[in-house]
């Protein structure tokens, strides 16, 4: 039996050097295999009297226990070893930029328009669109702007021929709708619009959203909870706003919206002017064949440019139709 | 509309102070763009008075001037030309400050002492006017502060008036306004007829009463043009920004200031026979007091003589029959004119008069006998002369008339939002000289005076009293309203979602203007005309875009000429195209590409965008609609003739996909192969609503073959061949390999595909799958010319 406990530590030895999971199998055969060394201690058992071999066995058991214990201990480190190395094998720089496209992003403009469309479609408007070579009808004759008027000279029309014209203003998208489908109203209509001025702070092609509201029962009042809570939502901020009389030939009572833009330097308001936005006026609802004595509404319109510049800060009106690169880039 | 705030407060003068006064004429709607002080800012100047004036004995322009300044007199070297004895002028004492921080110190002028400075209008930034000195009336005080003097605690108040309120373009106008809001009286110059003198009355025959249904004349005779406008006047009219000319005009100018009724005065010995109120005759030529000659057309009314036309009736006078120094008698022009005449025929003329800027927009029509007393008087008082009796020649029936207007309590109620006081409207309404007839049982019956034209509805009446009790005084309530659900269309994608998909693919949106130049779209759309502007901006800006490539180029040009070499943009909107009588207005969608097709990095590489990048964009843009697209081979002007394909979906153009054609891009002074598309928008944003099909549970087999084929056959031709042999169980056909090389031979190529089918319900058999692929190999072989690559 001494011969078994040198062949245990003959075989412990043996693992102890094993430098690969191959030899490591390889010991296990040799020890433990069915020819195996320690396995083959078996046999001598036959030598021994039944009362013997019983202890003897169990030492053999034992023996065949520790050498497979320690293949599974070593087993476990080489295994490690290797994922350990393989690992460290295929580290890299995580701090290289990423492969692919690069993201592009939206207009300024279009930008604050589908910001101004969320916030009403969210309260229900509906949001139309109309042609941009409009007639002479739609863009004025309708909202009670006659051929003499002179607010016509306010608008520097863009013509095509005495009838045809580049809209001057969304508003003819409000007679379109109105002309098509029957009150209650709740829209807005987002789009280009076209006056023949440019200078720094006028260009030629500019954006508008007109919207309209026309209930049975509307008020001025709700006239200006509407614009007050637009411009609150719009800008993110709890700021002043103030409804100045103003003249829209498609609105009475009319107004100029002014909201809180800083301090005057002897700490007054310094206000400035976003907005227009009145009551229908009758003759347009006579236009449009609705009952000014059934159904009110109001009306009211805003240029985009005009809230991106002071959203963003943007300080050139002229750079929205640039399309420099290096100022789109940063409205993704 | 400037005014002078000083002339407005000695019509009303509320207790407050000027910024207050600004503001609250501001938020009652006449919104005040400006103001300015009516001098700069001075100290030490007083009223001098030239005592003697000696030439200066080293110096030819300059005068050695002995000035008194009430209190001592001193020397003081002067180079004006108007400087004389006698002469009253302003004078900057030494230790004086002249605007712009000017100090005044004792000083030698070419050896000789001067002490202080006499001053022109410039110079105390009262005008522009530097030709020599500000001459000061006789009567002047010497030695009184020039501010004291010219009362110069003021302002120029610049109101930017809307088109209907015509009525606030007089001072009368502003101060009832005032008066309205802080429930003041306005006190008015008292407006007493003038006697006549003499019998002699104008002619007039009013040939066009449509036109001027009211017109009054009056002679003055034997006036004193020489004489000068009192500097209270002058003042007035100078802060008001007018300019002092002579006295008849001036006078003219004053009463138009004042009351708002524009005049005019004529030589009377210029006017041939009488005046004649009419429409002008085709080709009548008149040269305006301006100098310019013009061409009268038809629709223009005139004032005119015998034997021509003298002025273009409230627009501007004519030069021949203006008044001068020489001119004895005048004769004063005081009408109404129907603003829908007028409207425009300034414009027409290249003019904008204050004149024409009154009448177009509506001037009180009751207010001209009122100013021809009023100018008379004042006249008088300058130029003295002997009055006649006025002539008024109107027509009742062209004459605006008088209008009622029943405003209803409850109506005022439901569009204001709020219900106000009854004798707080009855207050509103009153002071601003509206009459209430009578009151009713549900309102009010209210006149409408004749400075108001723009009062016609009730609407107009329940502004007024919402505007001067103040919107801001107005509640604010949220709308209430129906909160019925809007259809939407699932199958239909929002324009939003495909522009968010180009963001992601690294497109950056452009928003370019509609109208283009014409050289640019002529040659990327040679075959149509864009619609042309009748009054374009620029000749650059000149044509409606008939695609959108045309601006989208031009914004390429610009940025590579800024050192962008990788450009991916693309642009919604509309182009437009004349049909026969129809202008269609066809939103679009288009793209452009250049440079690299992915940003330049050590994992990206740097390969340029191609075709075929730009199509597997698309090709993903209509997998995300869910529509299914062909690209033909095809031609275009604009575009690569080997580079461009059409887009066909069920048989309908849908748009163009390309490669710019490399003489349009050296014309266009491009850089790079770009790639551009455009691209229906309405037809592309339907697809479909997606319908669940059973997944099979049977394995799918798939068959690889090569062949070689000729170059001039489009893969699109092989798919169709192979898919028509392939059986209703093919359920992908993919090519995953192109090649071109010598080994072919000229003019072929290999195409590598793969063939999948699958079965729903069972396996296919090995049999089946083979016949169905030979099939195919056969079919691509006699119908195409392929042969199997070994």
């Amino acid at each position: 039996m001494e011969n078994l406990e040198q062949l245990v530590q003959d075989g412990l030895s043996a693992v102890e050097s094993a430098d690969s999971l191959q030899a490591l199998d390889q010991i296990r055969v040799e020890y433990l295999g069915k020819k195996g060394v320690i396995t083959q201690q078996a046999k001598t058992l036959g030598k021994l009297s039944p009362e013997e071999r019983p202890a003897a066995g169990q030492k053999i058991n034992e023996a065949k226990g520790q050498v497979e214990q320690a293949i599974n201990s070593r087993r476990t480190d080489l295994e490690k070893a290797a994922i350990e190395a393989k690992l460290a094998s295929e580290s890299i720089d995580v701090t290289l930029p990423g492969r692919g496209q690069d993201l592009g992003g939206l207009h300024p403009v279009t930008r604050t328009l589908q910001r101004i469309e969320e916030i009403f479609s969210r309260a229900g408007y509906s949001v139309e669109q109309g042609p941009e070579i409009e007639d002479d009808y739609h863009n004025f004759e309708a909202l009670n702007i006659p051929g003499h008027h002179p607010a016509r000279a306010m608008h520097d029309t863009f013509y095509f021929n005495p009838g045809t014209l580049l809209r001057t203003h969304t508003s003819p998208v409000q007679i379109r709708t109105m002309e098509a489908g029957k009150p209650p109203f709740r829209m807005i209509c987002p789009g280009r619009v076209y006056r023949c001025d440019s200078d720094m702070t006028h260009t030629p092609m500019f954006h508008q959203v007109e919207g309209l509201l026309v209930e049975k029962n509307v008020s001025f009042a709700d006239l200006k909870s509407t614009v007050e809570e637009f411009l609150r939502v719009f800008f993110e901020r709890d700021l002043e706003v103030r409804f100045r009389p103003s003249y829209f030939p498609f609105t009475e009572p009319s107004a100029e919206v002014d909201i809180e833009w800083g301090r005057e330097p002897d700490g007054s308001i310094k206000w400035l002017e976003v907005m227009g936005c009145g009551m229908v006026h009758p003759k347009v609802f006579e236009y449009c064949g609705i009952d000014a004595e059934e159904y009110r509404g109001f009306a009211f319109g805003l240029g985009v440019e005009r809230l991106a510049m002071l959203r963003y800060g943007v300080n050139d009106l002229r750079m929205f139709f640039e399309n420099d690169l290096r100022f789109l880039r940063q409205f993704r | 509309m400037k005014f002078s705030e000083q002339w407005l407060r000695e019509w009303v003068n509320p207790n407050i102070g000027s910024q207050e006064l600004m503001d609250q004429i501001t938020m009652a709607g006449l919104e005040v763009d400006g103001f300015e002080p009516v001098a700069g800012e001075f100290s030490g100047v007083v009223v001098g008075e030239v005592q003697s004036v000696e030439p200066h004995p080293d110096a030819d322009k300059l005068r050695v001037c002995q000035v008194s300044d009430g209190e001592q007199t001193v020397q003081v070297v002067c180079g004006a030309p108007n400087v004389r004895p006698g002469l009253k002028v302003p004078f900057a004492v030494v230790g004086a400050v002249l605007p712009g921080n000017f100090k005044i110190k004792k000083a030698k002028l070419r050896g000789q002492p001067s002490e202080g400075m006499l001053c022109s209008e410039s110079e105390l930034a009262l005008s522009d006017n530097h030709e020599g000195l500000m001459e000061l009336p006789e009567d002047a005080p010497v030695g009184q502060e020039m501010a004291d003097y010219l009362k110069l605690n003021d302002i120029t108040i610049d109101v930017d008036l809307t088109p209907n309120r015509s009525d606030c373009l007089s001072i009368k106008g502003i101060a009832r306004e005032v008066g309205v809001l802080n429930s003041l009286v306005v006190s008015e110059p008292a407006i007493e007829p003038v006697e006549a003198a003499h019998s002699e009355v104008p002619d007039i025959r009013v040939e066009a009463p449509e036109g001027c249904p009211r017109y009054l004349g009056r002679v003055l005779r034997n006036v004193n043009l020489k004489a000068e406008t009192p500097l209270w006047m002058q003042e007035k009219l100078r802060r008001s920004g007018i300019r002092s000319i002579d006295a008849a005009v001036d006078v003219t100018n004053y009463v138009m200031l004042e009351l708002g009724q524009p005049m005019h005065a004529f030589d009377r010995d210029e006017i041939s026979g009488g005046i004649i109120v009419r429409m002008a005759k085709p080709a009548e030529k008149l040269v305006l007091l301006d100098g310019q000659e013009v061409e009268l057309t038809e629709e223009t009314l005139v004032i005119a003589d015998h034997e021509k036309p003298i002025a273009i009736a409230g627009v501007m006078g004519g030069e021949h029959s203006g008044v001068s120094e020489k001119t004895r008698d005048l004769v004063l022009e005081s009408a109404y004119f129907d603003p829908i005449t007028l409207a425009g025929k300034a414009r027409h003329y290249g003019l904008h008069t204050d004149a024409s800027h009154r009448f177009e927009r509506g001037v009180d029509y009751s207010l001209a006998r009122d100013a021809m007393e009023r100018a008379t008087a004042l006249l008088m008082d300058i130029v003295g002369g002997e009055p006649g009796e006025i002539v008024e020649v109107a027509s009742d029936e062209h004459l605006p008339s008088d209008r009622t207007i029943d405003l209803r309590e409850q109506r005022l109620t439901d569009v204001l939002g709020l219900a106000i006081d009854r004798t707080k409207v009855e207050e509103i309404l009153t002071r601003l000289g509206l009459h209430i007839d009578k009151l009713l049982k549900d309102g009010w019956r209210i006149s409408v005076p004749s400075f108001r034209p723009d009062i016609t509805i009730e609407e107009d009446l329940i502004e007024e009293v919402g505007r001067i009790f103040g919107y801001n005084n107005l509640p604010v309530t949220e709308p209430t309203g129906s909160l019925g659900l809007v259809a939407r269309e699932e199958a239909k994608r929002p324009v939003s979602a495909i522009r968010n998909y180009f963001v992601a693919q690294g497109y950056q949106e452009a928003v370019t203007y509609s109208f283009v130049d014409p050289k640019v779209q002529k040659l990327v759309d040679p075959e149509r005309d864009g619609i042309a502007l009748a009054n374009p901006i620029s000749a650059d800006l000149s044509v409606m875009r008939t695609t959108l490539w045309s601006g989208l180029l031009k914004t390429v040009a610009y940025n590579q000429n800024r050192q962008q070499p990788r450009i991916r943009l693309f642009e919604t909107g509309l182009r437009f195209e004349q049909n026969d009588e129809r202008i269609d207005q066809q939103p679009m969608l288009a793209g452009v590409v250049v440079g690299g097709q992915y940003p330049e990095n050590w994992a990206n590489g740097r390969r340029t965008a191609d075709f075929f990048d730009v199509k597997g964009e698309l090709e993903g843009l209509f997998r995300l609609l869910g529509i299914d697209v062909q690209f033909i081979a095809s031609q275009h002007p604009a575009l690569h003739p080997g580079q461009t394909a059409e887009l066909m979906r069920d048989g309908e153009h849908v748009g163009w996909l390309g490669t710019l054609h490399p003489q349009v891009q050296k014309n266009l002074e491009l850089n790079g192969t770009i790639l551009m598309f455009e691209l229906f928008l309405n037809s592309i944003v339907t697809g479909y609503v997606p319908n669940f099909k059973e997944i099979s549970k049977f394995p799918e087999v798939r068959r690889d073959l090569a062949i070689i084929i000729g170059s001039d056959v489009a893969f699109a031709d092989v798919e169709r061949v192979a898919r028509k042999h392939a059986g209703e169980r093919l359920t992908a056909l993919r090519a995953f390999d192109v090649y071109e090389g010598e080994s072919l031979g000229e003019g072929n190529r290999s195409l590598a595909l793969s063939l999948f089918w699958q079965h729903p319900e069972r396996t296919l058999n090995e049999d089946e799958v083979h016949s169905l692929f030979t099939g195919v190999i056969d079919a691509l072989k006699e119908e195409l010319g392929a042969t199997l690559r070994s």
